[in-house]
């Protein structure tokens, strides 16, 4: 069963590398032939050789560290409000009544919007970035948490009130587990933005090392390679959170039926 | 297998207020159940039996009249009665020895006396081997029966069952009507089966109790004078079947 899984997934996983080969292969043949001027589109083996360059400085791994520092401190300071904001909305009528609608209000302003007040609050540098970026990781955390701990349905609510459970029992042994598959959604969500907001952060606060930051670098002394570099690491990095998150909520669901 | 208590049903009406209209559901029933008992409720839907056992678990609270166990006003749900719904309402996280074990969250045992009983109760219901099992694992019958054994695990004196067998398929349910009747020979404790299976209630019942609808009152109360465990070909059992069954066609001659 789980052979089949992996060999459809490795199948799954070969057939996604085709496009970014065929991309890579064109990208190539662009810049060997000069199709294209190369001051604007560096070639795939000078991104290559500023990858190796740059790696080898060292400066290349502190970037990266920086911006990763920068991006989960973010994502665990939002998720973590999100999921108390969410649960006590969740369980609380009377929470839910008082923060839900300020709440639905916050929502429609866009997380860009709230750079210029976080900048004033905060200053411009890693206090407000961390800031911004636990404010994209926030809103899908309290949406999903919410929502999941809503869904408990009632006749396994009446199970906890036949055994006389407690709040908290109910909410441990119930509310929690039924949420669980919502929250882990909301989480998987958060990551993702909040690896979108460390870039938007390390471009319009003040320069600090991070991807963003090698980016703007690359961009002001026209150095293109670098600046790709910089793309193509922003959606690796992306990418490797994502199926981290994946492969963790499979984990701790795995007591959900299997269906396509 | 604790001390049994007698269940006082005395006067008992309920009803909904459905858009400002008053809708009785229960008119002045009484009913005295006794400890260690097989009771069975059977009517056609609508007569208020799940409602009446609703009442009895304590899950509803809202009604005139008195419902009193051991001489005690129920006011609300209590560790000496189980209950086991027709849908088997495990939790889908947790395993079966976990869902069984729910029913101890809130025991005073120590744990080697809770694993004990959990171990027992599985082995009780002939789940032994799918312990670890999630309930999506498991077929519609074994569900069920982990849910009977969820519902016995504390050892209540009192097992309340709203049509447990409804949702099974036939074979099943003859099965396990059957493993109820051993279960309840062995456990020495009250049985209240709520059904719409004429054959059910009587085949498991020492009395049944025939209520019609609208509103939900008592028509009849059958003796099933047949020692268990009980034969279901057996001539007397047929004909108090078939009694309890023109009881019920005759409250609703449309059906």
């Amino acid at each position: 069963m789980s052979a089949i899984a992996a060999s459809f997934t490795s199948l799954r996983f070969r057939r996604g590398l085709v496009v970014p080969l065929l991309v890579l292969v064109a990208w190539e043949l662009i810049t060997h032939y000069k199709l294209a001027n190369v001051h604007l589109l560096a070639s795939p083996t000078a991104v290559l050789k500023s990858f190796a360059v740059q790696a080898k400085e060292g400066e290349l791994f502190s970037q990266l560290l920086a911006s990763l520092r920068r991006d989960l401190s973010g994502f665990a300071l939002g998720s973590l409000a999100g999921l108390l904001l969410g649960s006590a909305m969740g369980t609380s009528r009377v929470a839910d009544r008082l923060f839900g609608p300020s709440f639905d209000a916050a929502k429609q302003v866009a997380v860009f919007a709230w750079i210029p007040l976080i900048s004033v609050w905060f200053g411009n540098g890693e206090p407000a970035k961390v800031v911004f970026i636990g404010l994209a990781a926030f809103y899908p955390v309290v949406v999903n948490t919410y929502q999941g701990i809503r869904s408990v349905s009632r006749e396994h609510v009446e199970v906890t009130r036949a055994f006389r459970f407690s709040r908290l029992q109910t909410f441990r042994k119930v509310a929690l587990p039924a949420a669980l598959p919502a929250i882990f959604s909301g989480l998987h969500l958060a990551l993702i933005y909040a690896w979108l907001a460390t870039l938007g952060a390390e471009y319009l606060l003040a320069p600090a090392p991070g991807i963003g930051n090698l980016m703007i670098d690359g961009r002001e002394s026209m150095a293109m390679d670098k600046v790709l570099l910089g793309v193509i690491l922003a959606g690796l990095i992306g990418f490797s959170l994502n199926a981290a998150a994946a492969r963790v909520e499979a984990y701790f669901l795995r007591w959900r039926v299997r269906n396509a | 297998m604790s001390q049994s208590a007698v269940i006082d049903i005395r006067d008992v009406s309920k009803q909904y207020t459905v858009k400002n209209e008053v809708l009785p559901v229960l008119e002045r029933l009484s009913l005295t159940i006794n400890p260690g008992e097989f009771l069975s409720i059977v009517g056609a839907s609508g007569c208020g039996k799940s409602t009446l056992l609703r009442l009895l678990v304590g899950l509803d609270r809202e009604y005139q009249g008195e419902i009193q166990v051991g001489g005690q006003r129920v006011t609300g749900t209590n560790l000496d009665r189980g209950i086991v719904f027709q849908e088997h309402r495990l939790f889908p996280w947790l395993t079966i020895e976990q869902n069984v074990g729910l029913g101890l969250e809130n025991s005073p045992w120590d744990a080697a006396k809770k694993k004990q009983a959990i171990k027992e109760h599985i082995e009780l219901v002939g789940l032994t081997g799918f312990e670890t099992a999630y309930p999506h694992q498991l077929s519609g019958g074994m569900a069920q029966r982990a849910a009977i054994a969820r519902g016995l695990v504390n050892q209540p004196s009192i097992l309340l069952l709203d049509e447990p067998f409804g949702a099974l398929d036939a074979l099943t349910r003859s099965r396990l009507q059957g493993e109820l009747q051993t279960i309840w020979q062995r456990e020495k404790i009250t049985m209240i089966l709520v059904t719409h299976d004429v054959d059910e209630a009587v085949y498991l019942g020492d009395r049944v109790v025939v209520m019609q609808p609208r509103p939900g009152r008592i028509r009849k109360v059958v003796e099933v004078d047949v020692p268990h465990p009980r034969d279901r070909s057996d001539p007397a059992l047929k004909a108090l079947t078939e009694e309890v069954r023109a009881e019920i066609l005759h409250v609703s001659p449309e059906n």
